[in-house]
């Protein structure tokens, strides 16, 4: 199906949700509203004509003062009987930094939800098993945020891990080779 | 007597296997909870290489974040290069020529053949079959050796630039690679007879870590995982970059899904790939191998900055500003590496640095299935399984 056809389904079914449809260089993303995602990811994944089964890729965008909601979380789906792919596009707020899993439609959304947790801090409700994934446990912040500095003179307040390979290194130069 | 054993109580036993275990190809940690020798809980943790790929990349210019893409899959860094520079094309809407395109897909297939080449040494050598590790690196010396000769590196490459290539191929180059393709369909069936009628390797990989085809396609595998479990999904064949639809392949399946089948498929991949490198020297067409708009996008010739002034300005604005025709919009392009499906989501918003540079890695995801793979199997079935799926740690934690 045409990918825009399937913007203006999805609009149709559920016109309260759907802000806008774009297109760019004939890849077709929705824009819709965070509440009713699981309905409007379920009606693509079962009904036939559009038979959404493969979860390409989930990620998290940030567009800090760019656009009125600050966070996006973004589907990219495919089916693999139809052949054709659709960008989904929920908008999550700053202030309620929540959205509904999709991992009981498709497990391959555990982890990357994990991941989009781990690295923007938007919690994915009703996810079985919501950890960090990429970063330790201990750690602060978000680093894909646009506000994470990409370099930090953190100090005191850096990673305890960090600095404790910090500390032994400093220990261990006791048996560095002196020069001769 | 058996009332003692009785009153014996019973728990299970959590060891963590990895981050510094061969078998498991780099930093992959798996807590494994353990009932006898049967696995009754697998938790994997990766994260151990993680260098913020993505967040690098949004201060880097499209043209500076290409060598990141090297140390993502470092045995396959000229398909990442490829995958980046195909994602940057089509965002920027430039078209490569002809020739570019048929040296690239030369050279994604010989990546290709090099990957599996490894994975089929260490997973055998895992295994118990070490013989089949000291043949296979023969011929991968031999791929190394060509790569070395056409762009000076090894491993980390950064050949292909967007819009094309770095530097065009020679005809030496291209006479020892169709020496090559010669060679090796007998070099497969050595790997082969090695291993093929082994009964070991047959009771160690034959219906160990089965995967369905729905199951498959629910977990978002791709690459060898998807094609293992019968399902034809390949990136060449759904949506073609570069030469792929102007050479003849096949897209090889299996039936069970079974750690045996996937090592099918990917021994039939090596053969095809082999066929299209074969093709695209007998086809590969002369003209340039930069896009004709590429001063946009590539640093000009050394000699040129110097002397022209022109050159010396797009150089200056390419280092410092990046190309700066970026249009304002977001793109999604995969390629298929040889572990499976790799797509750059792109967020332009018309400034020469990604705005968001979003990685799909194949290891990711494939690493997210050992928990179905391997509970309620044995422990010795977990080593067979990190196998099958072919995991590179620096793509998966990025």
């Amino acid at each position: 199906m045409n990918p825009l056809d399937i913007g203006e389904l999805i609009r149709e079914r559920f016109p309260s949700e759907v802000k806008a449809v774009h297109e760019f260089r004939g890849q077709v993303s929705v824009i819709i509203k965070k509440e009713k995602i699981k309905d409007i990811m379920r009606f693509l994944k079962e009904s036939p004509e559009l038979d959404f089964d493969f979860l390409e890729d989930l990620c998290g965008v940030d567009y800090l003062g760019r656009k009125d909601v600050r966070f996006e979380v973004v589907y990219h789906l495919f089916s693999m009987r139809h052949r054709h792919m659709i960008r989904i596009k929920a908008e999550v707020p700053e202030d309620d930094c929540k959205i509904d899993t999709v991992t009981d439609l498709w497990k391959g959304a555990n982890w990357h939800e994990r991941e989009c947790f781990d690295l923007f801090g938007i919690v994915f409700t009703g996810h079985p098993d919501l950890r960090r994934i990429l970063l330790p446990e201990d750690w602060e912040g978000h680093p894909l945020r646009k506000d994470y500095p990409l370099k930090s003179d953190l100090g005191e307040l850096e990673w305890k891990g960090f600095k404790e390979v910090l500390e032994v290194a400093e220990k261990n130069k006791i048996y560095e080779m002196k020069g001769t | 007597m058996e009332e003692e054993l009785r009153q014996l109580e019973t728990r299970e036993l959590t060891i963590n296997m990895g981050p510094q275990h061969p078998a498991t190809h780099g930093v992959l940690r798996l807590v494994l909870d353990l009932d006898g020798e049967r696995v009754v809980r697998c938790t994997p943790h990766v994260g151990y290489l993680h260098r913020g790929t993505e967040k690098l990349a949004e201060s880097k210019t499209y043209l500076s974040a290409l060598p990141l893409t090297d140390r993502l899959d470092y045995i396959s860094s000229m398909a990442n290069n490829v995958g980046y520079c195909v994602a940057v094309e089509r965002l920027f809407g430039i078209e490569p020529p002809e020739r570019a395109k048929f040296i690239r897909t030369m050279m994604f297939e010989m990546t290709r053949i090099s990957s599996h080449i490894i994975w089929i040494g260490t997973h055998a050598l895992d295994i118990g079959a070490m013989t089949v590790f000291l043949y296979s690196f023969r011929e991968r010396e031999w791929l190394l050796d060509l790569f070395e000769m056409v762009c000076g590196a090894r491993l980390t490459v950064s050949y292909p630039r967007i819009g094309g290539v770095r530097n065009d191929v020679t005809q030496e180059f291209l006479d020892s690679l169709y020496k090559f393709t010669e060679e090796f369909p007998r070099r497969i069936e050595e790997y082969e007879t090695l291993i093929d009628q082994n009964r070991i390797w047959l009771k160690r990989t034959k219906g160990i870590g089965v995967l369905s085809a729905e199951e498959a396609i629910n977990w978002g595998l791709t690459g060898p995982m998807i094609r293992g479990s019968g399902v034809p999904y390949d990136v060449r064949k759904f949506a073609p970059y570069d030469a792929y639809d102007k050479v003849d392949f096949e897209v090889p399946t299996g039936k069970n899904g079974d750690v045996y089948d996937r090592y099918r498929v990917r021994m039939e991949e090596m053969r095809q790939s082999n066929r299209i490198i074969r093709q695209c020297i007998e086809k590969l067409p002369k003209g340039p191998i930069m896009a004709p708009d590429a001063p946009k996008f590539t640093l000009p010739p050394k000699d040129n900055i110097l002397r022209n002034m022109e050159a010396m300005i797009h150089h200056f604005v390419l280092v410092t500003k990046g190309p700066l025709s970026a249009p304002e919009g977001e793109i999604y392009s995969a390629v298929e590496v040889p572990k499976g499906e790799l797509g750059f989501y792109f967020v332009s918003d018309g400034t020469g640095r990604p705005y968001r540079m979003r990685l799909r890695s194949p290891s990711f995801v494939h690493a997210s299935v050992l928990p179905r793979l391997c509970e309620g199997h044995l422990i010795a079935d977990v080593i067979a399984n990190i196998g099958t799926i072919d995991i590179v740690l620096g793509e998966c934690d990025r």
